[in-house]
Parts: C-alpha cells; structure tokens; sequence
C-alpha cells in the first residue's frame, strides 16, 4: 500500500499543484510591472468557478467540440503517469514510453485543433493553422532532444532515463545535457504558448494561438481545457527540471522537495522571460523552433559521437 | 473664373463674399489647390437659402492660409473629384449619403455611417431616402480565389474598445486588402447642431470623441469667438494650450503604454497607463474633470491657474517627465521590442498626401503639417513649438513621433507657466454669432488636424456645423498600411494610429 501512494505521489503532486504555477507566473509579471497581482491561488478560484457555471455551444459544433476537452484533458493525465520525478519512478514505465509520451500530447493538440475547426470561425482556423505550423517544428525539437538523453543514458524510458542520470553522466556529457535544456525550453515556452511565442493574456484575437482555439469554449469545458494547460506546463516543465536537478543526484523525499522548488523556480524564470522581453513576430517564431531542434540535433550528435 | 476666398486671420467671412462656382470651375479650383500643395480640410454639403450648396475648405500649410469655395448642387449628380483627388473619397461618399447626391465616378461609393439622408431645410427640394445606399450596405470588396479567406472583426470586439468593422482579404496570414466599416457609434450631432448654438451645442462639442475634449471644445471656441468678433485674452489663450497640451501628453503616453501591450511587453504598459493618469490628473487639478470637460468655453476658460497651482503643476510635471523617460526608454532599449516595432506598418510620405492624412501619422511619415505650427491660434501665435517628424513612416516611426511630441509638450507647458499672462480668464461673447456667415476653425488636436466650419442663417443661427475628426481624414491610411502585412500585426498598426471611432461616427 505503502509503495503503491509513494508511486502515485508524482502524478497527484501534478494535479495539485499545476495551477499554482500559473499563479506564480502572474505574480511574478505583476512585480516587474509594479501591481500587487491576483492572489496565487487565482487559477484555483477561477477553475471553481467555470465548473460552476453553465456551457454555451455554438450550433456549428459537432461532437467534436465537446470531446475535445475530455480527451485533452485524458491525454495530459495519461502522460503523468510516466512521468518520473527527480528520483522517484513513475507509477508506470515502460520501453519506449518516451514516444508515447510526446504523441499523447500530441492526442491532445490533435483534437484541440479538430474543436478549433469543427466552430468554423476564421479567427480558430487562424490559431489552427499557427498551432499546426508552431507544433510541427517542436515536435522534432523535444523527440531529437529526448532521444539524446535515452542515448546518454542507454534507456528508453523516462523513469529509466531520469533514474540513469547522475552526476557522472553530466561530467561524460554535461555540454550535450546543457544544450538538450536549452531546447527543452525552448519547446516548453513554445507548447505552453508563452511569450515570445504566444501571449497568454492578449485579447486581440488575431494576435492569438492558443487563446483563439478555445475561444467557444465556456463553463465546465472551458475549466478542463485550462487545467489540462495547466498540466502540460507542469509535465514539459518536469522533463526540464528533471534534467536540471540530475547533477545533484538526489532521491526519495528530498528529491520530491526540491523537484517542487524547481517547479516554482522555473514559473518564476517564464515571468521574467515574459516580463523582460516583447514577444516575436510570427514570422521570427519559426526560427526559435529550428534553433531548438539545432540545439537538441548537436546534443545528440555530442553524445553519439563522444560517449556512446 | 471665379478664384476661392482667402480667409481672413479670424477663419471667417460674410457668406454673401464667398464664391459661388459653377460645377467645373469649382472641381477644377479644388483640383488646381491641391495640385499647388493644398490639402482638402472639409468638403460638405450645407443648405443655404432653402437650396444645397457644397463648401470646400482648403488648407495651404505653405503659406497658411486657408482657401474656401463652393457651388450650388443644382443636379441630383456632378463627376466626382475622387478619380483625380483621393483626399476627396470619404467626404464625397459622406455628400452621397447626406445629401443624395452622387459624384458620379467614384470608385467606391458606399454609406459612411448608415444615416439617413437629410432634408435640406423647409422647402428645399425633397431628399428621397437612399435606397442605393441602403442596398449597398454591406458590400465588401473581396478577392476571390481558392486560397484567398475573408476574416471579419468586429464590430463586437474581445477588448474594451469602441465598435468597427474590419473585412480582411487574407492569403494566408498575409493581408491583401482590408475594408474598414464605421458608423456604428453616430449619434447625429451635426443634425442635432443645425438651428444652435442652444444649451446643448457645447457638451455635444465636449462629447464628440471623448478622448479629445479639449482640442474640440477649443475648435468651436475659435468659431463662436471668430463669428461674435471677440478675442479673448492671452492669460485664457495660455490656459487653453496648456490644456490642450495636457490632453496631448496623456494620450501619447497612453498610447506608447497599448503599443507595449500590444506585443506583450508588460513594464512599458503597465507604467504608461499609471502616468497617463498622472498627466488626466494634473488636467483635473486645473477644472475639476481628468478630460478636461467645463474648462474651456466661448469667451475664455472657466478656470484660473493661480499661483500656487503654478508651482504643483511644475512640480509634478517634472516627475512624471522622469518616470515617462525610464518607462518608455525601455521601449527603445529592448531589441525585442524594436524588432516588432521597426518596418512595420510602413506608408511612403506621397501615399499619406494625396489621402490626405494629418497628425502624427502624417508627421510619422516625413510630412511636415503640423496645425501649431502651419495655421497658428491663440496662444501658439506667439510661443512656437517645435515640431516632430520621422521619415520612416512605419509603427516605430509613429511611437516616436508620439515621444518627441511629449517633450515639446511638456517644455511647452513649463514655459508658458512661467510667463503666464495676468489678466481676467474669461469675457463676455454675445450668445448668436453673425449673421450669414461662415467660419472656419483649424486646431492640432493630440491625434491631428481638427477642423470645424460654421454656416449661419440670417438670423446668426447655424444652418450647417462640419466637424471633420482627425480620424476621418486617417482611417483610409489603416486600411492601406495593412496591404501586404501579416493580419498578425494589425493590432499593433492600428494601436499606432489610435483613431478615433465616435469622433469619425459624430
């Protein structure tokens, strides 16, 4: 019994703790720009409140718009299970779950796009068709970044993977693993529509990505497809926090701790980024993209050649 | 041939003097002013003795003098000037909706504002209800092909903004062309002037587009003034630019706040908006009202500066000089944000001339017309204030355009505290203007060239009032800086701008 909760302990840690990072996002924004801020626990209180209300649907939506929330929200659940934290294996791994990692999330955007279409707005065919271009040069990015890991490590797994990972790893291959986190985050800002690539909190329409493709979504389908936004920050931002704690070497509840602490840490770097810097042209977005997928190219060239 | 009137230095001459062409002649002096450099500042319809007359106002910024002719609209229709004038497109498709009748051969012949078409007055020739207009509503151009897509915004709109319509052509996320619908916010205030000035003539002045009380008030201030024969004095003229210039400086920065926003650069947005309240402040400090409603009126202005208020003024002034420069200097310090700014947006300087656009956008584009400096009134008479330009005519060219104007206006305003004249602020202006006459009112409001023309009746009551917004003269200019730009970057262009909905709608 013991064994089974400490196995679950990543996933729920996930579903509890995912929306705080969006709070301290904001809070982190509001202090650059010299505002209090909403409370951290806003996306909390917001989530409460949409699941409250009432959905409105378009007559133009099919079964498709409805599903969509449902299945995204499956999807991102799904993937926590394979996600190991800094230490602790996940409560199921697998050989190759890597890959089913990365295409669930892929289930997800699949049928976030499919909603965008199935309302027959121009504005969500827009944020469709930049979703589809976006996603297409990051997904390359994070695969080639993953299976640089897998080959530093020798495992195909991402619990294998992350409990692979020590110290030693990163003194036989520490510039290829800098890169690969580069990368990461590159991707990570890019799925997670944040600035540069994305502003999460425009209202103009045409400006948007992610925003524009729910925009007809409202009440308890609106509250699934923002916490399961919520989830995907939180599960890119493991694989990169799990990177970047390898180094310590740490395990059990320690890691757990400090793997939360970098949680928090990276919400407060994606406030800065957005704080300190405009977001791109969508003509420039492209060229962020296949510098990630350089990035995670060299890395793995690095480690095929030198270590494995 | 009969040549346009000169007007005199108060904008304003006896109806009776001004001529009266014939159709061709009144095309061809129109056609001939612009060609010689001249800018079509108002053309409009007006009854005049029971019988349609159209006026022309031509603004000559070379020599500044201001130029007005008319003619009588005798036929339902005489040939466009649009064809060989594009400055003339909107005010002429304006005539056809107001006054039905049709300049034959313009290219694009649609309402303006969905109103219905006036009556000329008692016993004028009857105004049938345009039903061409009406049909032709909402008719967009449109490009056809398999790849081309049509993305209609507005007129309900995500942000707290006013309503319009936007019809883009797209080919992917380029723009080919995009058709701009207004008139969703008339409220009829040119009828509703007609047989004034009464009580209400001068909120509705305030009221024309919010943002810009002052610069209106101001212009109408001109014509009561110019039409009672008064002047008032130079303590009130001082007041009123300082004013003016307030009105400037807050919407400036406001604006350079909503450019930050507009790409998600949060420091520049979130400071500009609190100095942007700052600056309304200091205008509330004055009369009461952050827009400045009920300071200014015919015959002066309401409300003194008095010493003390001198030094508060000064004071503050110099602080929010300070938080303005680190606030908007990470504007222009961030590449990120030049790389959204720069070569965007762009229009060349002849394009923006012969669409007769004004302002900041104009001066954005190396146009060097500035009301202030070309037709100067009241107070800019005799303190002059530099006047900003850029050449590149694109989103950065007009943001910085906006920042110099800041400063002038700001050393504008600590000048003129120093050398406030003494004297009353405010005298007595008969309550009807002369009789049969016409005046004209020129004032660089902050977005540009505000334009009022006064016709009156034999009894000193108007039988027409014109107002002509900056914004009318510039929303064309949107519409054709977004040829071949990315839909993505409309936002960000039309934020550069900042037209004005309700003052085009009226």
């Amino acid at each position: 019994m013991n064994t089974f909760f400490v196995s679950l302990l990543p996933v729920l840690l996930g579903l509890v703790l995912a929306p705080l990072l969006l709070g301290v996002i904001h809070r982190t924004k509001a202090v650059f720009a010299g505002r209090h801020g909403s409370p951290l626990l806003q996306a909390y209180s917001d989530l409460a409140k949409l699941l409250r209300k009432g959905a409105v649907y378009s007559r133009t939506t099919t079964w498709v718009f409805r599903a969509a929330p449902v299945i995204g929200l499956a999807s991102v659940v799904s993937v926590m299970v394979l996600l190991p934290i800094t230490g602790n294996s996940a409560p199921l791994s697998f050989v190759g779950d890597l890959i089913v990692f990365i295409y669930v999330l892929g289930l997800m955007r699949f049928f976030t796009v499919v909603a965008a279409l199935d309302t027959g707005s121009s504005f969500e065919g827009m944020g469709a068709s930049r979703e589809v271009h976006f996603s297409a040069l990051a997904e390359p990015a994070i695969v080639v970044g993953l299976v640089a890991l897998a080959s530093a490590t020798g495992f195909l797994s991402l619990s294998g993977i992350f409990s692979a990972m020590s110290p030693t790893t990163w003194v036989v291959a520490g510039p290829a693993l800098a890169l690969v986190l580069a990368a990461l985050f590159i991707v990570f800002l890019a799925e997670n529509s944040r600035i540069p690539i994305d502003d999460p909190n425009t209202h103009l329409e045409l400006t948007m990505i992610h925003e524009v493709m729910i925009l007809d979504y409202s009440g308890p389908d609106l509250a699934l497809v923002l916490y399961a936004a919520a989830l995907k920050l939180w599960v890119l931002g493991a694989l990169i926090v799990n990177v970047a704690l390898s180094p310590l070497g740490l395990n059990g509840i320690r890691g757990v701790g400090l793997f939360v602490a970098g949680m928090l840490v990276l919400a407060v770097i994606v406030g800065c980024v957005e704080s300190m810097m405009a977001r791109s042209s969508f003509l420039k977005v492209p060229r962020l993209l296949v510098t990630a997928i350089a990035l995670s190219g060299i890395a793995f060239m690095l480690i095929v050649r030198f270590t494995a | 041939m009969i040549h346009p009137l000169f007007l005199a230095h108060d904008g304003s001459s006896s109806l009776a003097d001004i001529p009266k062409q014939r159709i061709p002649e009144f095309r061809q002096s129109i056609l001939d002013a612009i060609r010689d450099g001249a800018r079509l500042s108002a053309l409009f319809g007006c009854p005049v003795n029971n019988a349609l007359r159209l006026f022309a106002v031509l603004a000559h910024g070379d020599t500044g003098k201001l130029s007005v002719t008319s003619t009588e609209a005798v036929d339902s229709s005489y040939p466009a000037l649009t064809p060989e004038c594009p400055q003339a497109h909107l005010f002429e498709r304006e005539i056809y909706e107001q006054w039905n009748v049709d300049p034959t051969g313009h290219p694009w012949l649609k309402p303006v504002r969905f109103e219905r078409a006036r009556a000329g007055g008692e016993g004028s020739r009857p105004i049938p209800v345009n039903e061409a207009a009406a049909r032709r509503e909402m008719t967009f151009f449109q490009v056809e092909g398999e790849e081309v897509h049509e993305v209609a915004v507005g007129p309900v709109h995500a942000g707290i903004i006013e309503p319009g319509h936007f019809r883009f052509q797209c080919h992917g996320e380029t723009v080919l062309h995009l058709e701009i619908s207004l008139g969703y916010q008339h409220r009829g205030i040119e009828k509703a002037l007609v047989g004034g000035p009464s009580k209400r003539t001068f909120h509705y002045m305030e009221t024309l587009a919010g943002d810009t009380t002052i610069g209106h008030a101001t212009a109408y201030c001109h014509n009561v003034e110019a039409l009672a024969g008064t002047s008032i004095s130079a303590r009130a003229q001082a007041i009123r630019g300082i004013a003016l210039e307030l009105e400037r400086m807050a919407n400036h920065i406001g604006d350079l706040g909503a450019l930050a926003g507009d790409i998600g650069f949060l420091p520049t947005l979130s400071y500009c908006g609190r100095i942007r309240g700052d600056i309304l402040n200091l205008t509330s400090l004055v009369c009461g009202n952050r827009f400045g409603r009920g300071l200014i009126r015919p015959g002066g202005v309401y409300f003194d500066i008095g010493s003390e208020m001198v030094e508060t003024i000064r004071e503050r002034l110099h602080s929010i000089l300070q938080d303005a420069q680190s606030a908007v200097g990470l504007l222009w310090q961030s590449s990120s944000v030049l790389a959204r700014f720069e070569g965007v947006g762009t229009l060349d300087a002849e394009t923006a001339k012969s669409i007769g656009m004004v302002g900041v956008a104009a001066r954005a584009c190396g146009l060097r017309q500035d009301i202030r400096h070309d037709f100067p009134a009241g107070v800019y008479r005799v303190a002059r204030i530099p006047m900003a330009a850029r050449r590149e005519g694109d989103v950065m060219a007009r943001a910085m355009v906006r920042w110099l104007e800041m400063g002038h206006s700001a050393a504008f305003i600590l000048d003129q505290l120093d050398v406030l004249p003494e004297g009353p602020v405010s005298g007595e202006v008969g309550m009807f203007p002369a009789a049969s006459h016409l005046s004209v009112a020129l004032v660089e409001g902050w977005r540009g060239e505000i334009c009022h023309v006064a016709v009156t009746d034999a009894t000193g009551r108007y039988q027409g009032y014109k107002v002509v917004d900056p914004s009318f003269h510039n929303w064309f200019g949107l519409a054709l800086v977004l040829r071949t730009q990315q839909i993505s970057d409309f936002p960000l262009c039309n934020k550069s701008f900042n037209l004005s909905y309700c003052g085009h709608d009226l």
